[in-house]
């Protein structure tokens, strides 16, 4: 037994140094500035989905604001660096800056919004959207809607996409080590109690409104500093393309079709739709089909696998790896075995399909965590 | 000044009749089948490009058009209950059915960006244009009506519910959906139903908006933040609570709107925020019961 979770580990381990290797070389090999391009903006949108997943996907939360911090992290830079007059590499070091901003803003946002739940939660969470899109057009040091431009980067054009790509590549890989140490930590089964039962995990002895505010900050933090460099990539933000409403949508969508409050799942559902979306807008430039092809895989990816990617294929996995094994071993074999069967437990019986659909890892983590 | 005033509050109350119409058919879905639905604002644009299809095209008075619209934008909202939203089970449902009914939005979006274009229109008619003078205000006439036309609607909606059997059932389904289909109540129907009311009349509101603003495909975005600004600050599932709170913001908009037009409608979800830190639920609403 412990033979196979070991071989299991070795290959996982391969898998994710095989993976890293590809992902350095990646610009090597495909050094077209369209392919990096492309490769940008999924990086920004695994480290942004990530993020997002943090707070929403563990704690079931489901925010439409994440675009606040987005906006207001790119906004930070471009306003720092023209007040300031800071040019050309030096503009990198208002990074933390952006950071900082997204987190101070996420207090009084969290403050406020988390203490509703559901659907008042999400509505509050667009109407402070909708805040900051406005006062993006309405202030005068915003640059109204012309927005504000970034400072020239001194770097050749063959060689910007490739710079860009390593700094987002950094961004999504402490993204989403934060997310791992997060899901493993204490404070990460706290945050599922909630997302289980809320009322219980606080008389349970969960101070919820801390775990909440914290994992919001610390999802609005990453999310600043991702706005402040895709600022840099993109050299320009105005006020619809900061504060874009579709841009939380597209969030939701690719948590949900990877799984919502796994770590690979928004990866992957960042890889599969934001290329898919910008090669949308970029073959049909007026815009309409492309929405109508996305609302339809919209529609069709909450049809089709309404529980994401990940637990979907992770079912089916362990479907066909118990297959012709019995559901409940037959009455001669079950004495003797039963000690030997405890760690493959029979994921066919009724008690393994419904903690199937609980997600036991974080069911029954959450029971531990809160006695 | 205070003449101004007088004129805000005035045209405030209005228009806060039409965006009444809109909210109960939101607050009215929300409270039967716990979704909110994102698309109500595209809809709202989608009835009036019917209308403005079949004023330019027909020549049908936008009123009299209403007889025609209302029927299909019925039809098009059961279809939408019964294509999508029935089939959303499990514990995710809030957010699925958000970013069903944003899909559904986004379509409808598209589409009509394909049919008419993406320049604004306005809808054209005898007493758009034209106002009256009663106690010294300046009221047009399509204000007057639109608010005539609300009030009826309003309450043909109340007799619905507190006048007819489906109301009953409407209103069981509304406490308590399990006890309700215990007592033999078809939920399924009923939230169909209700849905598709709840769309139908976002034909007249459109037929509204479309007369009183010009609108593109794109403006359902605005609409719908402020619906449901609205009907969060009523209280969710509350009716009288949409109609105090829509005709409430918008006087307030209105109000704003002679010192600043820039920042009004920032007021506007200020005060929703600030209303929700002091009462979480909304003016009117029930604190949540706990789910089991």
């Amino acid at each position: 037994m412990t033979g196979t979770v070991s071989r299991q580990r070795a290959a996982a381990g391969l898998a994710l140094v095989l993976l890293a290797a590809a992902a350095i070389v990646f610009p090597v090999v495909f050094s077209s500035p369209v392919i990096t391009n492309y490769a940008i903006y999924a990086l920004i949108f695994i480290a942004v989905v990530t993020a997002w997943n943090m707070f929403s996907g563990f704690s079931g939360y489901i925010s439409l604001g994440q675009a606040v911090f987005f906006g207001s992290g790119a906004y930070a830079v471009g306003i720092a660096a023209r007040d300031w007059h800071i040019n050309g590499v030096g503009v990198f070091a208002l990074l933390p800056l952006a950071a900082a901003v997204g987190a101070v803003i996420a207090v009084p946002f969290g403050l406020i919004a988390l203490r509703v739940r559901r659907h008042t939660f999400i509505v509050i969470t667009i109407a402070v959207f909708f805040i900051f899109q406005l006062m993006a057009y309405n202030f005068s040091f915003t640059g109204g809607s012309v927005g504000v431009a970034a400072p020239f980067l001194p770097w050749s054009p063959t060689t910007f996409n490739d710079r860009f790509y390593y700094i987002t590549l950094g961004c999504a890989v402490v993204a989403v080590v934060l997310a791992v140490l997060v899901k493993r930590a204490r404070f990460g089964l706290r945050l599922r109690a909630i997302r289980d039962d809320e009322d219980r995990a606080r008389g349970l002895g969960v101070r919820t409104m801390r775990v909440k505010l914290a994992a919001f900050v610390l999802s609005a933090t990453i999310t600043g500093l991702v706005g402040g460099v895709w600022f840099l990539y993109l050299t320009q933000v105005q006020p619809p393309s900061g504060f874009d409403p579709l841009f939380d949508l597209s969030l939701v969508l690719m948590a949900f079709l990877g799984g919502l409050g796994t770590i690979s799942g928004p990866i992957i559902g960042a890889l599969i739709i934001e290329p898919g979306q910008l090669y949308l807008t970029i073959r049909y430039t007026n815009g309409y089909l492309s929405e109508i092809l996305l609302g339809a895989l919209f529609l069709a990816i909450v049809i089709f696998v309404p529980r994401g990617i990940v637990p979907t294929a992770g079912e089916w996995l362990r479907r066909a790896r118990t297959r012709g094994k019995p559901a409940v071993p037959p009455a001669s074999q079950r004495a003797p075995a039963a000690t030997g069967l405890r760690s493959e437990e029979p994921a066919t019986s009724d008690e393994g399909r419904s903690r199937l659909k609980r997600r036991p890892g974080a069911s029954g983590k959450t029971e531990r965590a809160g006695r | 000044m205070a003449r101004q005033v007088y004129q805000a509050i005035v045209d405030g109350i209005l228009v806060g009749g039409v965006y009444a119409l809109m909210a109960v058919g939101l607050t009215l879905i929300f409270g039967v089948l716990d979704i909110i639905n994102i698309a109500q604002g595209v809809l709202v644009i989608l009835g009036a490009y019917l209308s403005y299809s079949l004023e330019t095209r027909l020549h049908i008075d936008l009123f009299a058009g209403l007889l025609i619209t209302v029927p299909a934008m019925f039809v098009i909202g059961v279809a939408i209950q019964w294509a999508f939203i029935r089939r959303l089970r499990g514990r995710e449902r809030t957010s699925m059915t958000l970013l069903v009914t944003y899909a559904v939005a986004l379509i409808i979006e598209g589409i009509l960006y394909e049919i008419y274009g993406p320049d604004p229109k306005q809808l054209n008619a005898s007493y758009v244009q034209s106002s009256v003078h009663v106690f010294g205000f300046y009221l047009s006439d399509i204000y007057l009506y639109g608010f005539a036309l609300a009030l009826v609607l309003i309450a043909a909606i109340y007799a619905l519910l507190y006048r007819t059997g489906f109301g009953r059932s409407v209103r069981a389904t509304m406490q308590h959906e399990t006890a309700a289909r215990l007592i033999g109540i078809d939920v399924n129907r009923v939230a169909a139903l209700t849905f598709g009311v709840g769309v139908a009349v976002t034909a007249a509101g459109g037929m509204m908006f479309g007369a009183t603003n010009a609108f593109n495909p794109n403006s359902g975005y605005d609409l719908i933040s402020r619906l449901l600004a609205i009907i969060i600050l009523g209280g969710l599932g509350s009716i009288g609570g949409a109609l105090a709170a829509s005709v409430f913001m918008l006087t307030l908009e209105s109000l704003v709107d002679i010192w600043s037009p820039e920042w009004a409608i920032v007021v506007f979800y200020a005060v929703l925020v600030l209303v929700l830190v002091i009462r979480p639920t909304g003016f009117f609403g029930r604190p949540p019961v706990r789910a089991q």
